[in-house]
């Protein structure tokens, strides 16, 4: 528990003219879940990719269970990692049951058990009435639903899921998420990669904004939401113009919506009492800023308007 | 070595669900086949030739065939993968670069061997029942076992082409010129150089020039040990200054070898 699973240490990557990250640090301990997010080409899979070991970083350095994920010697821990890519198509023309065998016993698995731990992972994401056909014939959700499958393969103690709700129907994403908290419990720890979803707050401890290989911000939530000081919107109802009367209330009003009021974060109880002791007033909103929100104000603050540059990896 | 397994099993069940051991074992029997029976037909006669008109139309047949095979089955082998992004996914398990370039090596190669020693073995038992003769089984044990040797060959070569380049379709190309300049291109330039340059060389210096195409040394050991009749052409030359078949062996061993290693430091630097 005292040392971190995964530790990124100024680490960064270039290739020839382009610096797909820029010297992150960053930590992540045993069972904590962290989300990952930016545009594309921000960085996100080139962490992920310095994490599993496929890249070498080109400055600083990485430790995944206490060391370097690109070394001999961490050989035997990548069967305790399991990775979900974000596009990949697999053997189309092998089963669903089949590629994921072939995936098992790759990971170590001995023939027969193999099949059977394949056996219960399709059941586990839903895709066992599918298991005997190939998988040129699966749609989009069915294939990612094989792909999670995979990235479960060996109760992996280190997760890493880039873009896992992609094309998955709403249950089937609740059913993913349930799947992250159950892992979670059990110790695992997950780093979701994705654009920011709405329904992936709750399933996440902290969170990292990454833009053009830059580590915008990162944190819980609650810090996140109070480095950003964005502001509360109280929606009271049954006022009757009440609010616009009163010179204090009404300073938060904007000409946008005339029926919110945006208040900062530590105005918030003083403007609640207000309205409470307001007559009439019938029923009162109170909406912190989501992290869609929160997002959408690191990624404005780091990128001025006008001068957004595109950046392809 | 598990897992070099591993991979050699789903290679081979691929071979085998494509249907590429059975096509490839059909056209080789059916080749040979009708070679051995209708390979006397220019003389007028329909029957089991001699055996060593017969080696000597396979083997000028199958120089064509199996490069051509062994490169179709194996040019998409890494950019296939790589496009459909599950060599990215192997490379995060715990298997290295070379055991998994190896795994597939051994499953495709099996493929191409097995069709190779059915396919060819064949009628190699039908001209046995036919003639009685010990010989056939010699000559053709040699004639199988250089043919896998360039079947090989010809595999680990299209694995450097598939981990050369990052799309399917120019792996593709590749696979076919290369193909062309081994199978025709540099005989044609070796009879031109024979024909052309008047001092020529000499049979020694162009033994060795054939070393450096595993068809021809494929060519070399199966027809240096037949009547140079049957034979013409640039290799009636180099026939005369024929090798010992060890020697021969041993550099159809080394085109296997050489490409393989060089495929695996490919992969070994190879950005993904």
């Amino acid at each position: 528990m005292n040392t971190p699973l995964v530790s990124l240490t100024n680490a960064g990557k270039s290739y020839q003219q382009l610096d797909a990250l820029k010297s992150v640090t960053m930590h992540l301990n045993q069972g904590e879940v962290m989300g990952l997010f930016g545009h594309n080409g921000a960085g996100k899979t080139t962490m992920m990719k310095l994490i599993l070991g496929v890249i070498s970083p080109s400055q600083g350095n990485v430790k995944v269970m206490g060391m370097a994920p690109d070394s001999k010697e961490a050989w035997h821990c990548r069967s305790k990692v399991g990775y979900l890519p974000e596009n990949v198509s697999f053997y189309e023309q092998l089963t669903g049951l089949e590629v994921l065998t072939y995936f098992a016993k790759l990971k170590g698995f001995a023939k027969g058990h193999a099949q059977k731990h394949a056996m219960a992972l399709l059941e586990q994401v839903g895709i066992t009435h599918a298991m005997k056909r190939p998988v040129k014939t699966y749609s989009k959700g069915m294939r990612q639903r094989l792909g999670l499958a995979q990235a479960f393969i060996g109760e992996p103690k280190l997760l890493l899921l880039d873009e896992p709700t992609v094309g998955l129907d709403p249950i089937a994403t609740g059913d993913f998420y349930q799947t992250v908290d159950q892992l979670k419990s059990t110790g695992s720890s997950v780093i979701l990669c994705s654009h920011v979803l709405p329904g992936v707050e709750q399933h996440i401890d902290r969170a990292m904004i990454l833009s053009t290989g830059q580590l915008l911000a990162m944190g819980t939530l609650a810090e996140l939401r109070q480095q950003a000081a964005l502001p509360v919107a109280i929606k009271p109802s049954g006022l009757n113009g009440s609010v616009s009367n009163d010179s204090q209330l009404s300073q938060f009003l904007t000409a946008k919506c005339p029926d919110t009021l945006w208040v900062p974060e530590q105005e918030k109880l003083n403007v609640l009492k207000q309205l409470l002791s307001l007559e009439g007033l019938s029923d009162l909103q109170v909406e912190t800023a989501n992290l869609e929100q929160v997002y959408q104000h690191f990624l404005s603050k780091h990128e001025p308007a006008g001068s957004v540059t595109k950046e392809k990896k | 070595m598990r897992q070099i397994l591993t991979v050699a099993n789903k290679e081979f069940h691929d071979g085998l669900r494509n249907r590429w051991l059975i096509s490839i074992t059909l056209i080789f029997a059916l080749l040979s086949l009708g070679l051995t029976y209708f390979g006397a037909a220019a003389s007028g006669a329909v029957g089991v030739a001699s055996l060593s008109t017969t080696v000597a139309s396979l083997a000028s047949l199958a120089v064509f065939l199996i490069p051509l095979i062994a490169l179709l089955l194996s040019y998409d082998s890494f950019v296939g993968e790589q496009e459909s992004g599950t060599l990215l996914l192997l490379l995060t398990y715990p298997i290295s670069k070379s055991q998994l370039l190896l795994g597939k090596f051994i499953g495709q190669g099996s493929i191409i061997a097995l069709a190779t020693l059915l396919g060819f073995g064949s009628s190699a038992l039908l001209l046995y029942s036919q003639l009685g003769d010990i010989q056939v089984l010699t000559s053709f044990s040699v004639f199988i076992f250089s043919a896998i040797l360039l079947g090989l060959s010809f595999t680990a070569i299209a694995y450097l082409i598939s981990l050369s380049v990052s799309e399917k379709s120019k792996a593709a190309g590749f696979a076919l010129i290369t193909w062309f300049l081994f199978a025709l291109a540099f005989d044609l330039a070796l009879l031109a150089l024979l024909v052309g340059v008047e001092q020529g060389i000499s049979q020694a210096g162009l033994t060795q020039l054939m070393m450096l195409n595993p068809a021809d040394i494929f060519r070399l050991v199966n027809l240096s040990g037949l009547d140079s009749s049957d034979v013409n052409g640039a290799l009636a030359v180099a026939i005369n200054a024929s090798l010992s078949q060890g020697l021969l062996f041993t550099a159809l061993l080394a085109w296997v070898a050489l490409p393989l290693a060089i495929a695996i430091f490919i992969f070994r630097r190879k950005k993904l």
